[in-house]
C-alpha cells in the first residue's frame, strides 16, 4: 500500500508509534484520540468496554452548545444593527433576525474570541502534558467553548488569552489538571476578567458590538443587559417582551440569551445522561423560590417603591430565569461533574443554593447585576463539604439501623444478649 | 578571618530562601496580602519589621533569664508593643502620607506571628549576638517576599513603580496604552496576593524539591 493511500487514522498511528516514548508523544496521542478511538486495548485489571469515554461525554456537551452558539452570531448581528438603525417596527424572525447581515458579522466577531480561547487554552494543557510527561488531558475541550459564550462580545483578545492562560493553569493546573480542579476552570476566566477589567466587564456600554466606540458621540447606543437597566433605574417596566427575552433576541454575553436553546440543550444533556437533572431542576427551584421571597416581600409592602431593591425585587420571579446568564449558568456550568456535588442528595442541596444565592446577588449588590458566576464559584467551594455531611449522614443512619437490628432481632433465640453485647 | 562564622552566616541566609518565614513557615501572611499593592509601602513595611525584629530579638534574648516563664508572652507583647510605637511615631512624623497608606497595619506588626514567632522561637534560647542574626535574616526573608509580591502587584495592578509610571499614562493613552493595553484590577485586591505568594511557593519547591513534604 502506497503512503497516499493510507487513511488519516492510519498516519496519526503510525507517527504515534514513531513518538512512543518521546518528550513530545502525549501531543501526538491527543491529536489520534481526540478523533478516532485507539487501536490498544488494556492489557491487566479489570476493565469495562464502553464508548463513552471522557472525550466522548465533551463532545456531547459541545454538541449541545453548538446551537446557543450559532444563535450567538445572529443575535450579535441583529443586536448591533438594530441599535445602530433602531428596532425593526414589526419584528420577524426570517427578515430582521436570521439574515446573512448579521450571521456574518457575528461570525466575524464571535469566531476569534473562539478561536483564541482554544489556542491558547490548548496551548498551555499541551505545555502541561509534555512537561508532566502524562496524556493530554481532555477537559479544556468544554471549557473552550464555554468561555467565547459567556463574555462580552468586545472583549480584547488580548484580555481574553491572559484570562485563560490565568483561568487554565491556576484555576487547573496547580491542583493536579483535569478532574482534581475545585473551581470551574470557565467561570474561573470569567471571574478573572470581570475583576481585572471590570470596565470591559460590566455596566451598559459592552454588550452590543460598536457600543463602546461610540459612547459619548451623536450615535451613542445604548446597549444595556434587562438586569443592568432595571438595577441602574430602579424600576421593574422595560421595553422587552417575554418572548424576546424566551427566545434571547436581547442584549447580554454571546451566547446567554436565548433561554429557549439553552433549554434545548438542557434537555439533550439529561436525556444524553451527561448532566445531572437533580442540578438543573434543584437549580431551578432555588432561583424560583428566592424570586418568590422577593416578589412576597413587595407584596406585603414591607419594602417600598423608594427603596434600593425595589425593581429588582418586583421583577416576577419565573423571569429571573429567562433573562441574564441564570439559564446558561444552570445548564452548562452547575453541572460541572468534576466541581459540583457527587452524590445525588448533595446535589439536590448544591443545585438549590446556586439558584437561590444567584438571584439573591442579583438583587441585593447592584455592583453585580449578574451574580450567577460569583454563586456557582461559591457552591464549587462547598461542593465537598456538602458531599462529606451527605456520606457522613448515610453512614450514621444505617449504623443506627444496624445497631436497631442487633439490639432487636426479629428471630429471639435466645441469643440476643449475646450480639448486643458484640455489637457495642 | 570572616566577618561570621559559618554558623552565624546560616542565621541570615537560612530565612532567606530554605527556611522563608512567609513562603516556608506561611507565618505573616495577613501584612504580606494587605499592604502589598504598592511597592513603597511593602518597603516601608518591610524595614519596619526589620528594626522592630531585630532589636526586639536582641531585648527578648538579654532579658532571657530573667522573665518568668508564665508571664513571658506579656513581656514580649510589651517589648513589640514599644518598638512598634517608635515606628509608628517616627513614621507619622517623617512619612505622613505613607503612614495614612499604611493605616493601622503598622500597629498590627504587633500581632505579626514572625515577631512572636522568632521572640518564642529563638531569643528566648540564644544569646543576643546570635538573636540579632536571626532577626535581620527573618526579617529580610520577610521583606524579600513583600518586595517581590508589591513589584508585581504595583506593576500589574497600577502600571507603576514607586508611583512612577512605568508604562506611560493611562488617561492619556500614552506609551503602553496606546496599543490597548490595561491595568489589571485583579491584582490591586487582596486575593492577587495570595496568589502571588502561592506562584513563589510553587516556584520555589519545584527549584528545590527537599521542600515538598510527603505524604
Amino acid at each position: 500500500m502506497s503512503n497516499k493511500r493510507l487513511t488519516f487514522k492510519k498516519r496519526l498511528h503510525i507517527l504515534k508509534h514513531r513518538y512512543r516514548g518521546k518528550k513530545m508523544a502525549p501531543a501526538f496521542n491527543a491529536f489520534h484520540t481526540f478523533l478516532f478511538s485507539p487501536d490498544e486495548t488494556t492489557h491487566t485489571g479489570a476493565h469495562i468496554r464502553a464508548a463513552d469515554d471522557l472525550k466522548r461525554t465533551m463532545n456531547t456537551v459541545i454538541m449541545a452548545l453548538i446551537p446557543v452558539l450559532l444563535f450567538s452570531f445572529f443575535n450579535t448581528g441583529y443586536q448591533h444593527y438594530s441599535a445602530i438603525n433602531g428596532f425593526p417596527e414589526n419584528f420577524s424572525v426570517m427578515e430582521h433576525f436570521l439574515t446573512w447581515d448579521n450571521f456574518w458579522l457575528g461570525f466575524v466577531l464571535v469566531m476569534p474570541l473562539v478561536i483564541v480561547s482554544y489556542g491558547v487554552g490548548l496551548l498551555i494543557e499541551f505545555i502541561f502534558a509534555v512537561i508532566k510527561g502524562h496524556e493530554v488531558e481532555e477537559g479544556y475541550l468544554v471549557t473552550g467553548m464555554l468561555v467565547p459564550l459567556i463574555v462580552p462580545v468586545d472583549t480584547p483578545l488580548w484580555m481574553l488569552a491572559v484570562a485563560v492562560v490565568f483561568g487554565v493553569i491556576i484555576g487547573k493546573e496547580v491542583f493536579g489538571g483535569t478532574g482534581m480542579n475545585i473551581l470551574n476552570p470557565a467561570l474561573t476566566i470569567r471571574a478573572f476578567l470581570f475583576f481585572a477589567y471590570p470596565t470591559w466587564m460590566s455596566g451598559d456600554k459592552v454588550w452590543v458590538h460598536g457600543a463602546v466606540e461610540r459612547a459619548g458621540t451623536a450615535d451613542a447606543i445604548s446597549g444595556e443587559t434587562i438586569l443592568g437597566y432595571l438595577a441602574q433605574n430602579n424600576t421593574s417596566e422595560f421595553s422587552y417582551s417575554v418572548s424576546d427575552m424566551f427566545f434571547g433576541f436581547i442584549p447580554g454575553s454571546v451566547g446567554e440569551t436565548s433561554a429557549f436553546l439553552i433549554l434545548l440543550g438542557g434537555l439533550f444533556l439529561i436525556f444524553s445522561k451527561i448532566a445531572s437533572w437533580r442540578i438543573m431542576v434543584s437549580a431551578v427551584a432555588g432561583s424560583l423560590v428566592m424570586g418568590l421571597i422577593f416578589n412576597g416581600i413587595v407584596d406585603l409592602g414591607w419594602i417600598g417603591e423608594r427603596s434600593t431593591f425595589y425593581g429588582l425585587m418586583s421583577f416576577d420571579f419565573w423571569k429571573h430565569l429567562l433573562v441574564g446568564g441564570l439559564a446558561f449558568g444552570i445548564v452548562y456550568m452547575a453541572t460541572d461533574p468534576v466541581t459540583g456535588s457527587q452524590t445525588n442528595k448533595g446535589k439536590w442541596i448544591y443545585g438549590f443554593l446556586i439558584g437561590f444565592i444567584s438571584v439573591m446577588i442579583r438583587v441585593f449588590n447592584p455592583a453585580y447585576p449578574e451574580g450567577v458566576f460569583l454563586a456557582i464559584l461559591l457552591m464549587n467551594v462547598f461542593a465537598p463539604t456538602i458531599d462529606h455531611y451527605v456520606i457522613k449522614g448515610n453512614i450514621r443512619r444505617r449504623m443506627k439501623r444496624m445497631k436497631q437490628a442487633t439490639i432487636f432481632p426479629k428471630s429471639t433465640d435466645g441469643k440476643a444478649e449475646e450480639l448486643k453485647v458484640e455489637t457495642i | 578571618m570572616a566577618l561570621l562564622s559559618k554558623k552565624d552566616t546560616n542565621l541570615i541566609l537560612d530565612p532567606l530562601a530554605d527556611n522563608n518565614p512567609i513562603t516556608i513557615q506561611v507565618l505573616g501572611i495577613c501584612s504580606a496580602l494587605a499592604i502589598t499593592a504598592e511597592l513603597q509601602a511593602s518597603v516601608v513595611m518591610a524595614i519596619s519589621v526589620l528594626f522592630v525584629l531585630g532589636v526586639g530579638n536582641v531585648v527578648i534574648s538579654l532579658l532571657r533569664n530573667i522573665i518568668p516563664t508564665k508571664i513571658r508572652i506579656i513581656v514580649q507583647l510589651i517589648v513589640v508593643a514599644t518598638l512598634v510605637i517608635i515606628v509608628d511615631q517616627v513614621l507619622k512624623a517623617f512619612a505622613y502620607e505613607l503612614s495614612k497608606t499604611l493605616s493601622v497595619f503598622v500597629g498590627l506588626i504587633i500581632t505579626n506571628c514572625i515577631i512572636m514567632g522568632r521572640f518564642e522561637a529563638f531569643a528566648l534560647g540564644n544569646g543576643p549576638w546570635k538573636a540579632f542574626l536571626d532577626g535581620i535574616g527573618n526579617a529580610l526573608g520577610y521583606g524579600i517576599i513583600l518586595i517581590v509580591v508589591g513589584f508585581f502587584r504595583e506593576l500589574l495592578g497600577s502600571g507603576t513603580l514607586f508611583g512612577i509610571k512605568v508604562f506611560g499614562d493611562p488617561v492619556a493613552k500614552s506609551g503602553l496604552y496606546a496599543t490597548g493595553y490595561e491595568n489589571n484590577g485583579f491584582m490591586i485586591i487582596p486575593p492577587a496576593a495570595l496568589i502571588v505568594v502561592g506562584i513563589i511557593i510553587w516556584v520555589q519547591r519545584s527549584k528545590n524539591r527537599a521542600l515538598i513534604e510527603e505524604n
